[in-house]
């Protein structure tokens, strides 16, 4: 049998491109987005699959990509942040988290972003129960929830009260 | 984290030889939430991960006449959302719900958490109230055993034997007319581990017990099921004295660790708190 050490051939699909990567088994998927392909906008906070900061989409289900190994994610098809919008066009959840000042440092809004995307494909007009539930696991240490929980409503189209303090 | 072999086997037969092969060096590797935190941390230190994420039914809901039969592999949130555990046994969608974070539940499997056997997770009190089995598959042959008999044997240790996967949980029905609750103090954030948790199910009849299950999680090494606080009900009166009493036996079972969600003499105490909730839950 041929050495642990020797790297896995991984073929995947993120944000509509095909990559086909080397990697060792150990590699994280996130470290593998971030690392070997360069993207760089997922982020890696907690490292335990506690904080959301590493979300991302696989086979349309939004996991911690720091607790999913990249060998995992072989034939997968992916959705990161950069899949989502681009700066030109920015994808109305995004928008939505300007207007309402979802935001502060931004480390958690990659995260919050692809976590909302996950919460209206499938939920389109959440209530603001629902919304708390989804977002639970995303941690912001910042900005505080108020304000997120405003941009996913105004994304949802929903109405909002003007929050003091949002830009 | 270091290097491992990583086998993805595409069939059942597959999977079980390479289990075989590798009783003392391998480990079965499903969704991997718990596993690869262990792994980071090197409390799990095998050389060879066994895929199952390949390999052909292990997933999936079934109706049977006995029950629920709930492939091994099967998604967490997959318990939550189908319709078919929602009718039969709603009580098993709503505490599969309270597990972490969607994003756990999005990937986390049923027998992958069963295995696990940490005495903090939601679904194993739920999961012996309702009298759920375990099929265990080897190389040589299968086996169904009970959740409830010393199938949790210590903190994340169970009877489950080197070379046998867990291919099938098996669900009772839910009986009709039963009432049931999931308690689960949660006194730091949402998604955390249960301080301690209670899950209860019971019939009864003008106000006599007919039938009562209680179980507690994050109250000892493994989870409890309280024996004595249905043994002091069943056949009585569900008056709010008789629950108060009962509940103050489980005192006596449990054996919680001191932590950061409170110390031992802490947890003892609401573990008999949150038990007399639920039974008053299900029984008032």
């Amino acid at each position: 049998m041929n050495d642990a050490s020797q790297p896995h051939q991984i073929h995947l699909t993120v944000n509509g491109k095909g990559y086909d990567v080397s990697a060792p088994t150990r590699r994280t998927l996130v470290d593998l987005l971030r690392y070997d392909l360069g993207l760089t906008g997922t982020k890696e906070a907690c490292s335990v699959g506690v904080c959301g900061a590493c979300t991302i989409s696989m086979n349309g289900s939004i996991v911690a990509s720091c607790i999913t190994l990249a060998v995992q994610a072989d034939g997968a098809d992916i959705t990161t942040i950069e899949g989502i919008g681009t700066p030109d066009n920015l994808h109305p959840i995004q928008q939505a988290f300007i207007d309402c000042g979802g935001f502060q440092c931004g480390i958690c809004t990659p995260g919050q972003i692809v976590a909302t995307k996950a919460l209206l494909d499938e939920n389109p007009k959440p209530t603001e129960d629902e919304i708390k539930e989804w977002l639970m696991g995303n941690l912001c240490r910042c900005t505080g929830y108020y304000q997120i929980i405003d941009s996913v409503k105004k994304a949802s189209g929903q109405p909002v009260a003007p929050t003091p303090g949002a830009v | 984290m270091r290097d491992f072999y990583f086998h993805a086997p595409t069939s059942l037969p597959e999977a079980l030889t390479l289990l075989d092969e590798h009783k003392d060096d391998g480990r079965p590797f499903a969704g991997g939430t718990a596993l690869v935190v262990l792994m980071k941390q090197s409390l799990v230190d095998a050389d060879h991960m066994i895929s199952l994420a390949r390999v052909p039914g292990l997933t999936g809901i079934r109706k049977e006449a006995d029950g629920l039969h709930i492939g091994g592999l099967t998604r967490h949130r997959d318990i939550e959302t189908s319709a078919d555990a929602k009718s039969v046994v709603p009580f098993l969608s709503e505490v599969y719900s309270h597990v972490a974070t969607v994003r756990i539940r999005n990937v986390a499997t049923v027998g992958g958490g069963i295995a696990h056997a940490d005495p903090s997770q939601d679904p194993p009190p739920a999961l012996i109230v309702l009298g759920a089995q375990v099929k265990l598959q080897s190389k040589n042959g299968e086996r169904v055993v009970s959740l409830s008999d010393g199938f949790f044997q210590d903190y994340y240790e169970t009877s489950i034997e080197p070379g046998e996967l867990i291919t099938e949980v098996i669900v009772p029905n839910q009986p009709a007319g039963a009432r049931t609750a999931y308690l689960k103090f949660l006194p730091r954030t949402a998604d955390d581990y249960a301080t301690v948790a209670v899950a209860a199910m019971a019939t009864s009849e003008g106000g006599v017990v007919k039938t009562l299950k209680v179980a507690l999680g994050a109250a000892g090494p493994t989870p409890i099921h309280a024996t004595a606080v249905e043994q002091a009900l069943v056949g009585k009166q569900a008056t709010p004295q008789a629950i108060r009493d009962a509940a103050d036996a489980v005192a006596a079972l449990v054996d919680p660790l001191d932590d950061f969600r409170g110390s031992s003499e802490y947890k003892r105490d609401m573990a008999v708190v949150f038990t007399r909730r639920a039974l008053e839950r299900v029984l008032l």
